[in-house]
């Protein structure tokens, strides 16, 4: 029996260095009698506040999290990376909130890497609202406590007589008041509360939660200001790039490093050995220069004999050809099995057949990946856009032989992650360079380093057959996922966990995988898994609605049933709210209401997802050649009781669907002998403004503590998509990027 | 080889390989970072800058090609009155997500402004469709842009009442 793993939203490719992220799930506890998630933390950054006071920069620092200058200025620390997912505006704003002070008097701060100080500290899974929606909100609590104590303590009264609002202590019956910063010398002094014992407030008396309060560093984005990891600077600093073999796992048997060496502005040309863990420091060439341009011009000139591997037998048509032989045998690994399902086949009054197939997916975030590092005796410094800072430390630390409490990072805006900068291959180049050239280094990746040596999407294969029953129940569902794996373990994202839905609503239901072997490196792309996986089971639920003759909508709310919690993610999947959604997206799009022009289709999927509900509607035409035009998107979700930041979290859920739209119709990544084909934007194109359709966003609150937003709005976008041009033209797509020519009339 | 070059203004010297792209004499000469690198093949858009007022890629204009012409970038386009107009906008409409493409945009943008007073959505799509935003704000940028575009027949309405 295989082991059912989720390929965990989070996990940098396998064989990574301990990363700490298994904690990180450990973190989470589902709680039942609350009816969602509650989360045990510590906070260990409040205990050593005296120490930060010791030390203030910009005021008095109460805790690790907040400081307070005299003129009321108060400096509030987000311990996250920002990826353009708005965290160092959100964050602090929880904090804000419960310190109970104006947000004209925050100035916001990237925490440096300690996570001594501030526990785990990364960018994704959706997973800083559930994890910080108290613990930051306690931060705040707990210093306002402080400063409340230090103004009773000054009048002598006691605390039931003394508010706060807007920065302000105020004693209530005398009517006497004072400000934060002339409270936060002496509140410094005063111990910091049990989080435990600190009292939240009513969410109806919030002031900055769930007001839109754009993003902080806006104003120095939009006039250029060196914000991003690619824009650092060091004195006597020197340019590198790094050529790795193209095919995966391929080492450097020789390279004509006496022509390179003579190139101007070529300082150092050398070889790294690297090692085999394709999320390591790999075997390549490096090219120090005074410039990043005489840098990478010389690489031009660059000449390697590589040894390339047993991965050069690999490629995308191949594994293919090896999918399909395999569809046709039973899986190799049996995930679940429910009922009788080949019975249940045989007794249906219709049974439906369908092969689906998606392709490799880049991140391809704009800003390529890059990191500078300096390198003095056995201490390191490094500048990265990274959204897993922790393990790159511990990469970088075990790979250059020296201890992590010697290697500083510094943090820096990121220009995208996407899951990407989950993996610090290219902060382990960065710091190998500038040990060996003696010079801290700027190491830039061109976009065809960026394409072609990520850690993709793997693409998958799924082979299925579906039986309705006389009144067009679905009765049985039999699903067979060729992936990639080894030794009965999927390869990073590649995976299907078994109470994936509509497992649990389907009486005779079986799950299997079969597993080829993958040289090429896979990880984790927004929404992983189910960025793939909303896509096959969407689409087929909405071929055997129509099979049935059923409205899809209302075939998917019977499917649904009954509100009911069953297994999965988080506290589980609640099939309540996930009809919700749908309910409610079928009012805003006015499905099943309007008259659409010829060629042009509504397609509705829902998906649960990192915590997060979505039910949407696209609304998409196919031109006579086959072109498609997305019109309009609805998107309804369900993030629990609170939307922290409206504004972004509207950027957020369009970016998402769009992204998710981009990836239909326009990408793959294609394998060819061991290496990948696509070399920039012109092979593997994210959407561009003239595909950007409107997207209509709507939130239901309910009652469920708050989750994320980066990934649950982006897979049901797919099969949405996918389903509205099966209603457009009849022709079902089941295999991704759409092909425009089987949508011809 | 040496060259001198106009930019938001300023006159510079450098001494660069003839070869060299605008974006990286920009970029690592002058420390003029706001202007960025995408994809080093006129394909993105993030490099975009002002020749003499109009829209290029810098990543594929060597600094030989440059010449006598003037060269505006992000940083110094908030001193015209429409790269000023684009930047409130921006931040009213709150635009960014990583922002990494926005200098970009913004710089885009500008030159439509400058040609076209009231661009209508296609007038929008035609000149920024160059303009990659992985993030896909683009909703968000299509309404900053009119939003900047409707500020300018404000004030010179509110001029004409004066
Ligand atoms: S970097 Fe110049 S267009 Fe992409
Ligand atoms: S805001 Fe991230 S690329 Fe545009």
């Amino acid at each position: 029996m295989m082991q059912d793993r989720i390929s965990p939203a989070l996990s940098v490719p396998s064989a990574a260095p301990p990363t700490g992220l298994a904690s990180r799930r450990d973190v989470l506890k589902a709680s039942a009698a609350a009816g969602g998630l509650l989360l045990s933390f510590s906070l260990p950054g409040l205990a050593k506040a005296a120490a930060m006071a010791q030390a203030p920069e910009g005021g008095t620092a109460l805790t690790a999290y907040v400081r307070i200058a005299p003129d009321d200025t108060v400096t509030i620390l987000s311990k996250n990376p920002e990826i353009g997912q708005g965290i160092k505006t959100m964050l602090p704003m929880l904090i804000a909130e419960e310190l109970d002070v104006d947000w004209s008097q925050v100035r916001t701060e990237q925490a440096p890497l300690d996570p001594a100080l501030y526990e785990r500290q990364f960018a994704g899974g959706s997973m800083a609202t559930p994890l910080n929606w108290e613990p930051m909100r306690k931060v705040g609590a707990a210093a306002r406590q402080m400063l409340v104590a230090a103004a009773r303590r000054g009048w002598d009264v006691p605390e039931s007589e003394c508010e706060t609002a807007s920065g302000r202590v105020r004693h209530l019956p005398s009517g006497r008041s004072l400000s934060y910063g002339a409270l936060a010398a002496q509140a410094a002094t005063l111990p910091v509360p049990d989080l435990d014992s600190v009292k939240l407030k009513d969410p109806r008396d919030f002031k900055i939660i769930g007001h839109s309060i754009p993003g902080v560093d806006s104003p120095l984005v939009v006039k250029g200001h060196p914000l991003f990891g690619i824009d650092t600077v060091v004195p006597g600093m020197l340019y590198a790039v790094f050529q790795k073999c193209p095919v995966f796992g391929g080492k450097v048997v020789d390279a004509n490093l006496d022509v390179i060496r003579k190139l101007p502005g070529v300082r150092h040309a050398f070889v790294v050995k690297g090692g085999t863990a394709l999320n390591g420091l790999l075997p390549g060439v490096a090219i120090v220069a005074d410039s990043w341009w005489r840098a990478e011009k010389a690489r031009g000139k660059l000449a390697v004999t590589w040894d390339e591997g047993a991965t050069r037998q690999q490629s995308s048509a191949g594994f293919a050809r090896e999918a399909a032989e395999l569809g046709k045998k039973a899986p190799a690994h049996r995930l679940r099995d429910d009922g009788n399902v080949a019975a249940a086949l045989k007794g249906a009054a219709r049974v439906v057949e369908a092969a689906y197939a998606y392709p490799f997916l880049a991140h391809a975030a704009l800003e390529p990946m890059n990191c500078t590092a300096h390198v003095r005796g056995d201490k390191v410094e490094i500048w990265a856009p990274t959204q897993n800072p922790e393990p790159g430390r511990t990469l970088v630390a075990q790979t250059l032989g020296l201890d992590e409490k010697n290697i500083t990072v510094h943090m820096t805006r990121c220009g995208g992650g996407f899951g990407r900068r989950l993996a610090n291959d290219y902060m382990v180049e960065a710091a190998w360079v500038a040990k060996v050239a003696g010079a801290p280094v700027k190491l830039v990746w061109n976009r065809t380093d960026d394409l072609q040596h990520d850690f993709y999407r793997p693409a998958g294969w799924h082979f299925l057959k579906g039986g309705l029953d006389a009144e067009g129940r679905l009765v049985a569902w039999q699903q067979h996922f060729v992936s990639f794996g080894e030794n009965g373990n999927f390869a990073s994202s590649a995976g299907l966990a078994s109470d994936a839905y509509p497992a649990g609503r389907v009486p005779n239901l079986s799950y299997g995988a079969s597993l080829m072997q993958l040289g090429v490196p896979t990880g984790p792309l927004r929404a992983p898994g189910d960025n793939a996986l909303a896509f096959v089971f969407q689409s087929f639920i909405d071929e055997l609605a129509h099979a049935a003759g059923k409205d899809p909508l209302k075939f998917q709310l019977e499917l649904l049933g009954q509100s009911e919690l069953l297994p999965g993610r988080g506290a589980g999947f609640d099939t309540g709210r996930a009809r919700a959604v749908l309910e409610k997206v079928r009012e805003v799009s006015g499905w099943g209401t309007r008259s659409l022009p010829a060629r042009t289709g509504l397609g509705v999927a829902f998906y649960y997802s990192h915590l997060g509900y979505f039910a949407e509607v696209v609304e998409a035409s196919a031109a006579a050649d086959g072109q498609v035009t997305v019109h309009k998107v609805w998107a309804v979700g369900d993030i629990g009781s609170q939307i922290i930041n409206p504004t972004a979290a509207l950027n957020m859920v369009q970016g998402g669907i769009l992204d998710g739209l981009g990836a239909a119709l326009n990408q793959k990544i294609t394998i060819e002998k061991g290496r990948v084909v696509e070399a920039n934007f012109d092979g593997f194109a994210p959407l561009r403004m003239s595909q950007a359709a409107p997207v209509e966003v709507h939130f239901l609150t309910t009652n469920h503590p708050p989750t994320g937003l980066g990934e649950p709005p982006l897979p049901p976008s797919i099969p949405a998509l996918c389903n509205a041009l099966f209603a457009a033209t009849g022709r079902r797509i089941r295999e991704l990027p759409i092909d425009s020519a089987l949508l011809k009339t | 080889m040496r060259y001198t070059l106009k930019v938001n203004g300023r006159t510079h010297a450098v001494d660069v390989d003839s070869d060299t792209p605008l974006l990286w004499v920009l970029r690592d000469s002058l420390d003029l970072k706001g202007t960025k690198f995408g994809c080093g093949a006129a394909l993105c858009g993030a490099c975009t800058i002002h020749l003499d007022g109009a829209p290029v890629r810098s990543c594929v204009v060597p600094i030989a090609a440059v010449g006598k012409s003037a060269v505006t970038t992000i940083e110094g386009i908030g001193s015209t009155p429409i790269g000023a107009r684009l930047q409130k906008a921006w931040l009213a409409v709150d635009v960014v997500q990583c922002g990494y493409c926005q200098a970009g945009q913004i710089m885009s943008a500008a030159a439509l402004l400058a040609r076209n007073k009231a661009p209508d959505d296609a007038d929008i799509v035609a000149a920024m469709d160059g303009n990659l935003c992985r993030c896909a704000t683009y909703m968000r940028i299509r309404d900053a842009i009119k939003q900047a575009a409707k500020d300018e027949f404000g004030s010179a309405a509110a001029q004409k009442k004066a």
